[in-house]
């Protein structure tokens, strides 16, 4: 098997689009909505997660063959939380207003359900490179989503994008006002709700 | 007592784990079909955070932070193992009393109830918990509660709604999941009415 056979391509493809963590298989609703206020924290949180999940698939699927069945999801949720640490020290030390603005959230990508689907799914049977490559994936599909919806959300809740003002002054003086309903906890919601409608227009089977 | 009161109040309506954090959709979203399932993961989600979050208050208190085991030591960067070792030693056994009391609960439950080690709920209240830095554990335990409750509440209600939906004429490819998330949004957007929500 080649490392870039069909198999391996698809276990990168599929979860971007058709098999998407976030809008087909629902795991890690709430991370997603939570930091997507603006931007910015949404795409640090996108890719922490993106690092754990192809970190921990492949560390799960070098260990898959002396983990003892009963005890998987403790070993799985040690392996998960040391990375975590990690990365909340990594972002601590470096981007550390940011680290504040998602501040539980970090430590929730432990609960978040994309990883343990991923493990207990896909690298519990599987070698290190496809699982890694199927980590990515999953990371990248559940980046993409979260960027998506912070981008609506900052756009029409505070005019901005990564904190850079992109409407202009002369538009507020023509009456226009933010939305500061799209900033509130609810929007997020509802925009992910028009998400998964768009999605499953386009592809009815789904 | 009515600081007790008002955080309890507090944790059910104002910090709404579903509606003001998100904190355990997965499961919210995925164990709403019918009332009865519902109030049981209720009721489980609830008993097992008002176990782990005092536990976790007390090793947080007095072995993780910094000088209280040993002068000099702080062991605050294990906190997220040892939680999450705490919450799904908890949670197992759990799940072995209720298969053994209440088989039934237990097979409608299916693989939900080992789920609940991965509830964010259950390890967003730890985390609260270490966060806002309660005076004793009676508070932690009270905020757990009503954290519960709250989830508790917000998940009934969703599911009688949702009993409700299978009559209604939704547009096709808004059905099932996006129809529910719109719906959890308007849902939040009513409970915001609370905030600013105070007894005294």
């Amino acid at each position: 098997m080649g490392l870039f056979s069909k198999q391996n391509k698809e276990a990168f493809t599929t979860p971007l689009l058709n098999n998407n963590p976030v809008t087909v298989q629902v795991l890690g609703i709430c991370s997603a909505l939570a930091v997507t206020a603006q931007l910015g924290p949404a795409l640090v949180m996108g890719i922490s997660v993106t690092i754990i999940v192809a970190l921990s698939n492949v560390v799960i699927s070098l260990l898959r063959n002396t983990i003892p069945n009963r005890i998987r999801i403790i070993v799985q949720l040690v392996v998960v939380a040391a990375l975590v640490t990690i990365v909340s020290l990594i972002l601590k030390a470096f981007v550390y207003d940011v680290s504040v603005q998602l501040s539980v959230y970090v430590g929730l990508i432990i609960t978040n359900c994309i990883l343990m689907g991923r493990l207990e799914a896909f690298a519990m049977a599987n070698k290190p490179w496809a699982s890694l490559l199927d980590g990515l994936g999953n990371g990248f599909g559940y980046a993409s989503i979260l960027v998506i919806v912070a981008f609506f959300r900052e756009l029409l809740g505070s005019g901005s994008l990564l904190g850079y003002q992109v409407i202009p002054e002369s538009v507020y003086e023509l009456g226009y006002l933010n939305n500061g309903l799209m900033i509130l906890p609810p929007m997020a919601l509802i925009l992910l709700g028009c998400i998964i409608w768009v999605q499953r227009a386009k592809n009815p089977e789904l | 007592m009515e600081n007790l009161l008002n955080l309890f109040v507090k944790s059910i309506f104002v910090d709404n784990m579903i509606f003001a954090y998100f904190l355990g959709m997965c499961s919210y979203l995925a164990v709403s079909k019918n009332v009865k399932t519902a109030l049981g993961l209720g009721t489980a989600v609830t008993f097992v955070l008002l176990v782990t979050v005092p536990v976790n208050y007390l090793l947080n208190n007095y072995v993780l932070k910094a000088n209280v085991l040993v002068d000099g030591v702080d062991l605050s960067f294990l906190s997220l193992i040892l939680f999450i070792a705490v919450i799904a030693a908890i949670v197992q056994l759990v799940e072995m009393v209720v298969e053994r009391f209440a088989p039934a609960l237990y097979a409608s439950l299916g693989i939900f109830l080992p789920l609940i080690a991965v509830n964010c709920a259950i390890m967003g209240a730890s985390l609260f918990m270490q966060q806002r830095g309660f005076a004793n554990v009676g508070e932690a335990t009270v905020y757990a509660f009503g954290s519960g409750l709250g989830w508790m509440f917000a998940i009934v209600v969703f599911a009688a709604i949702r009993e409700k939906m299978a009559y209604c004429d939704v547009p096709k490819p808004l059905r099932g999941l996006g129809i529910s998330f719109i719906m959890v949004g308007l849902m939040a957007i009513a409970f915001m009415c609370f905030s600013g929500l105070k007894l005294s």
